[in-house]
């Protein structure tokens, strides 16, 4: 499992679900759609389109997180964004789209 | 139950209609986040991990069929199908959208539910023991009193910004179902020395990263100065309460730093010059009709029926272990209160369906008078059943998986939503809760095992109660890992106590193998019917530590 890069996710302002930051400055839910950024100045870059989005009333509380792959599936570092990405592990009925 | 007059309606639907319009605002851009963040709370709605998640007040536990029925429609139409009963008696949705939140409100009102003050730093909903005005060992029924404190705190403008949230639980039995000591007011119903009917205030009570049982600062309080009492405590705290660190500004805190005595003069002070106000003096007239909204329903006259529970019992075994673990005894004959289990195994605690909600709204109507009420162990509660009709009444609940015969047991976990819903936590509670019901799932061994709570927290804050259970668990986060804290010989009765550690944090998986340890220990230890809690306070910590931990280096250091 190697670290891959950086994502930015946030709460989308309209119902709150968990998006990624896409590479055309739009919201998925699902993570292999999100924008990964490889280095730091790339990672900054996203971070600020995701705050200007936040300006603008689209998203809310963006941040980077860490992510790698593993299996060939893009997952979190952290346990807990993995499950922001994924849903409740205790309902996987509501489990997102990866 | 208490019925909206004019001015609930008023007041209510402007809250709505302002709201709509805060939400406008916001989705228009006029608001920022920080801006429309403290406007959303105060209407009990929080973004959390995965969504907008609401929460809605459920007044001292009581529903009507009718407003479950709404409830489930909301879960239906606005969530997804389903909802969560916590530790102080509401109803939380997980999958709410904002642009949805104000028709949410909108429904419940029709219903004369709101979510005001579910959330922000103001008296959140006023709870109580799920069994009052049905329980033989009251000696008030203590719902009039809540409601009565629900109106003076809603929308006070003295105590709408205090420094922290503020909880108000009040029971009027001697066994203590509401937490009532672990509350920053707890309000006992008492008699004093002439046999009269009054208060015992306790202050400073809760949970959270500074648990604290609360402390007695006056042994009875006429009814009569109720309102001037809790206007003086409000006003002392409101003032000195910390407001420098979130942590630290809860009224435990300052009760705590100043000492009960000090705390209780300064309350005494404000008190003498408020006490004979005016504002603060509750008519009778008025208490009279709030109090007649809780009057007792129109029971039968029954005869009891033991002889028939006693041939059905002996004839069904499974009915027998219900009836014995879920149902208690009422204080009218022929009646009976029954719990419903939300602790059926693999289900995370407190959760129903939006199907399962309209098929106890139809048994309550059949079976219960049309009352449903929320325990804050969650679980609900039909408070009026003929005792002939237990047996069909556990059939019926057995087909919606509500008859796990588990109340007081081992698998009637308190367990807040964790990691997997929450935004503040640092361990998931639910899958650990699903997995100690699996491990203890022969009914016949938690016969055995007797009392015993478990209550489980994903973090700090302690929504999960985990300083109280007789065995509570603590989810932390350890270098992205997730680790569990057992505290041994919490309770929140009233002979409430905090929780010991138990030693180093076990991964999730150890957790039910640590809890059968435990387990174990105890019924070898035990004396006669002594509950795991006795023989913990008898035994010590000692024996546990050594079953969990055997002879690990760490044991033998921590005996060295």
């Amino acid at each position: 499992m190697d670290m891959t890069g950086q994502m930015v996710l946030a709460n989308r302002l309209t119902d709150g679900h968990t998006v990624f930051l896409a590479a055309d400055g739009s919201w998925v839910e699902a993570i292999a759609g999100g924008a990964l950024a490889s280095d730091q100045a790339t990672a900054e870059r996203l971070l600020a389109t995701a705050q200007l989005a936040e300006s603008r009333n689209v998203v809310v509380e963006p941040y980077l997180i860490g992510v790698r792959s593993e299996g060939g599936q893009r997952c979190p570092v952290s346990f807990r964004e993995s499950i922001r990405a994924d849903g409740p592990t205790v309902r996987t009925d509501f489990a997102a789209e990866r | 139950m208490y019925r909206y007059d004019e001015f609930d309606h008023t007041l209510v639907a402007e809250r709505i209609a302002t709201f709509r319009r805060q939400v406008h605002r916001r989705l228009s851009g006029e608001l920022t986040e920080d801006q429309f963040k403290p406007l959303r709370l105060m209407n009990g709605l929080y973004l959390q991990l995965h969504a907008y998640m609401l929460r809605v007040n459920i007044p001292y536990g009581c529903l009507s069929s009718r407003q479950l029925r709404q409830l489930a429609f909301i879960a239906r139409r606005y969530d997804r199908n389903f909802g969560h009963f916590t530790t102080r008696q509401n109803i939380q949705y997980n999958w709410i959208k904002l642009d949805e939140t104000p028709d949410v409100l909108a429904a419940l009102a029709e219903v004369e539910m709101n979510a005001m003050q579910s959330s922000g730093n103001c008296v959140r909903n006023i709870t109580a023991d799920q069994f009052a005005g049905r329980a033989r060992d009251e000696i008030e029924d203590p719902r009039p009193w809540c409601e009565l404190i629900r109106q003076w705190s809603i929308l006070h403008p003295e105590f709408s910004y205090l420094p922290r949230k503020f909880k108000i639980a009040v029971s009027g039995a001697a066994s203590d179902r509401a937490a009532v000591k672990l509350h920053d007011v707890g309000l006992y119903l008492r008699r004093n020395a002439d046999g009269v009917i009054g208060f015992e205030v306790i202050v400073g009570g809760g949970q959270g990263r500074l648990p604290y049982v609360g402390h007695t600062i006056r042994e009875w309080l006429a009814k009569d100065d109720l309102f001037s009492y809790l206007e003086a405590i409000l006003r002392i705290y409101n003032l000195g309460g910390r407001r420098d660190n979130p942590q630290k500004a809860r009224i435990k805190v300052q009760v705590n730093a100043l000492g009960p005595e000090e705390f209780r003069r300064l309350v005494d002070e404000e008190w003498a010059a408020i006490r004979h106000s005016e504002l603060l003096a509750v008519p009778g007239a008025e208490i009279e009709r709030i109090t007649a909204y809780f009057a007792d329903p129109a029971w039968e006259t029954l005869p009891d029926a033991a002889a028939v529970l006693s041939r059905q019992c002996a004839t069904d075994p499974a009915f027998d272990a219900w009836y014995r673990t879920n149902v208690v005894e009422h204080r009218t004959p022929g009646y009976a209160i029954v719990n419903l289990s939300l602790k059926s195994p693999g289900i995370a605690p407190g959760d129903l369906t939006a199907d399962q909600m309209d098929r106890v709204a139809d048994l309550a109507d059949r079976f219960s008078l049309g009352e449903v009420r929320v325990s804050h162990r969650q679980n609900l509660v039909f408070p009026d059943v003929r005792q002939t009709d237990l047996h069909a009444l556990w059939q019926a609940l057995q087909a919606i998986s509500l008859a796990t015969p588990n109340i007081g047991k081992l698998t009637d976990i308190i367990a807040c939503p964790g990691l997997d819903f929450c935004a503040l936590a640092n361990a998931r509670a639910i899958p650990v809760a699903q997995d100690i019901g699996r491990h203890f799932g022969d009914p016949a061994v938690l016969q055995d095992i007797g009392e015993l709570t478990i209550n489980i927290s994903g973090c700090m804050n302690a929504c999960g109660h985990h300083h109280v259970g007789h065995i509570g668990i603590l989810g932390v986060e350890k270098n992205g890992e997730e680790f569990y804290q057992l505290t041994l010989g919490g309770s929140s009765a009233e002979d409430a106590s905090l929780g010991d550690r138990l030693g180093r944090g076990i991964p999730a998986a150890e957790v039910p193998v640590a809890i059968e340890a435990i387990v174990n220990s105890y019924r070898d230890l035990r004396q006669a019917d002594e509950r795991f809690l006795d023989t913990y306070r008898r035994v010590g910590m000692e024996p546990f530590k050594e079953a969990v931990y055997g002879d690990s280096p760490e044991h033998r250091r921590s005996v060295a």
